[in-house]
């Protein structure tokens, strides 16, 4: 899941607090799952402006609505009209979401209410950590299941560097040094070997950014479609 | 372009010693040409760091040219920390081109180990990859397998750490030392040794290679220095005998400088060498080579 993290309410308030009307717009997906922007945060968010407006003095018309999810446009359909109530969108949802509210309600304000960090897992309750960034070539199948990408503080995919201490990171010795966990899964699956493969360098021509996927299947019918008319 | 005097140093088999140039933050250099001109002819080589432990100073290309002429011999220190495959193949082609023949490939630190934590960390090639374009270069071609307008000579070192603690860090140490090899590195340094029996452990299983390994040496100042390798630096472990001694002498430096001599001793007939960072104490490296009987 896309993992999100909400902003401070310090500056959630700053990006509001000259609006007259502000509809907070939660997605009900991965931020939801990783309790940052679904729907209890909607709600918790939007409690917690309206008291500080009051607090403040100022009369903000604060709305709340959630979506399945803001990566999707026809998702949009049943907020659009409710949507036109207020001045800006003050979306919980990944960055990605945050954009697609711009685009949809044009010429609506987005305005993000989350910092988005990472794709990740849920580790424990409250606790989730980064596991792919997106290389657009995954090695995972050579490296035990572990990616060198992401674990590794630098990216390392010919071996650790020299600064592995305890199992540990030269990053921080709150984080284990990816190589080490690399070996010993490769270890458990008897395939140590695999360490052997020959050099690797990374390519980062599919990294160029915007990244874009078409499935041939969708892009088919349409050419047809567009042919026919 | 004569061979590489550090090439040749170790075809004569020769004891071979090297010493270590940290470039300053500035463009003063009086201190750097002090230093290299008290190096010379005392060591075979010396390393000129690369933004050592990620901190913004003059470069070590820069140097490694001044170094040329001033009639010493350097070895370029290149890391991957800073610069993308192209910046990596163009700054080897100009190094060429100052006179530069030794280039000591490393991964390098995290920029949040040192005074720009907010830098992009590029890591674009690692240590391996970066040996086996150095190799392609003096093959005559780049890493795209495009020829090059006249070739590199590059004699291409390597770093290991025999000090990693745990089963896992150590037999990755000795793989990632072959990957080396087989991109083209003719020798190493290691990390900052203190304990000659676990080299020795290394050495044993480092031997089959047949790739000169020059042991890396740490004069100790002090035994706060000492405490804080320990806790710090990875793959170093002072024994307490060693702090035990420092912390009691009276004259600290004189004991740390006789401590790193006789370690020396006790390693020369491990390895073919030894490389000595004297870490601010660059002026008396002289000593300690006279000291170790070199
Ligand atoms: S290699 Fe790592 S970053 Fe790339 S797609 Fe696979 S998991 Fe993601
Ligand atoms: S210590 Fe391990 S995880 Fe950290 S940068 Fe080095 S190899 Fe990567």
């Amino acid at each position: 899941m896309i993992v999100g993290e909400r902003k401070t309410f310090e500056q959630i308030w700053d990006s509001i607090k000259d609006l007259k009307s502000v509809l907070v717009l939660g997605c009900g997906t991965c931020v939801a799952v990783c309790q940052a922007g679904g729907e209890k945060e909607v709600g918790l968010l939007a409690a917690e402006l309206r008291m500080k407006s009051q607090l403040a003095g100022v009369t903000i018309k604060i709305g709340e609505a959630t979506i399945e999810r803001q990566c999707d446009r026809e998702f949009f359909d049943a907020i659009k009209d409710k949507a036109k109530e207020y001045e800006a969108i003050l979306s919980m949802a990944c960055g990605a979401g945050v954009q697609y509210c711009a685009e949809v309600l044009e010429p609506m304000r987005s305005i993000p209410a989350l910092d988005t960090r990472f794709i990740g897992v849920t580790e424990a309750q409250g606790n989730w950590a980064e596991r792919c960034r997106a290389c657009g070539n995954c090695v995972l199948a050579d490296y035990g299941g572990i990616c060198p990408m992401t674990i590794c503080a630098k990216s390392l995919v010919n071996g650790p560097c020299g600064g592995s201490k305890n199992g540990k990171c030269e990053a921080s010795q709150e984080k284990d040094c990816a190589w080490v966990l690399i070996y010993n899964r490769l270890k458990k699956q008897n395939r140590l070997v695999d360490l052997n493969k020959v050099l690797t360098v990374k390519d980062y021509s599919k990294q160029t950014h915007p990244g874009r996927y078409i499935n041939e299947v969708y892009l088919k019918p349409r050419m047809e479609e567009k042919s026919a008319q | 372009m004569p061979n590489s005097k550090l090439k040749q140093a170790f075809e004569s088999k020769k004891f071979v010693v090297t010493a270590e140039a940290g470039p300053l933050k500035g463009t003063d250099i009086t201190e750097l040409e002090l230093v290299a001109k008290l190096l010379k002819d005392k060591v075979d080589a010396v390393n000129v760091t690369d933004q050592q432990s990620s901190v913004m100073r003059l470069g070590s290309l820069a140097v490694s040219h001044l170094l040329v002429g001033w009639g010493i011999e350097p070895i370029y220190q290149v890391t991957c920390r800073d610069r993308n495959r192209i910046a990596l193949q163009s700054d080897l082609l100009s190094a060429a081109v100052l006179g530069i023949q030794n280039v000591l490939s490393l991964t390098g630190d995290l920029p949040s180990s040192g005074d720009h934590p907010q830098a992009k960390p590029v890591y674009d090639l690692d240590s391996v990859s970066l040996l086996s374009v150095i190799q392609g270069l003096n093959e005559g071609k780049d890493m795209m397998g495009n020829p090059l307008v006249g070739k590199t000579d590059f004699f291409a070192g390597a770093v290991v750490n025999p000090g990693a603690d745990t089963e896992a860090a150590y037999e990755l140490q000795i793989l990632k030392m072959e990957k080396k090899i087989a991109a083209g590195a003719k020798y190493f340094q290691t990390q900052a040794i203190y304990d000659p029996g676990l080299f020795e452990k290394f050495m044993k299983r480092a031997e089959q290679y047949k790739v000169p390994v020059l042991a890396g040496v740490i004069p100790l100042k002090s035994a706060g220095m000492a405490k804080f390798m320990n806790k710090n630096v990875a793959g170093v472990n002072v024994p307490q005998d060693m702090i035990d001694k420092i912390s009691q002498a009276e004259d600290k430096t004189k004991t740390g400088l006789e401590m790193c001599s006789d370690l020396i001793k006790q390693l020369k007939p491990l390895c073919q060498g030894v490389h000595i960072m004297a870490i601010g104490w660059e002026k008396k490296v002289p000593q300690i080579i006279e000291a170790a009987g070199l």
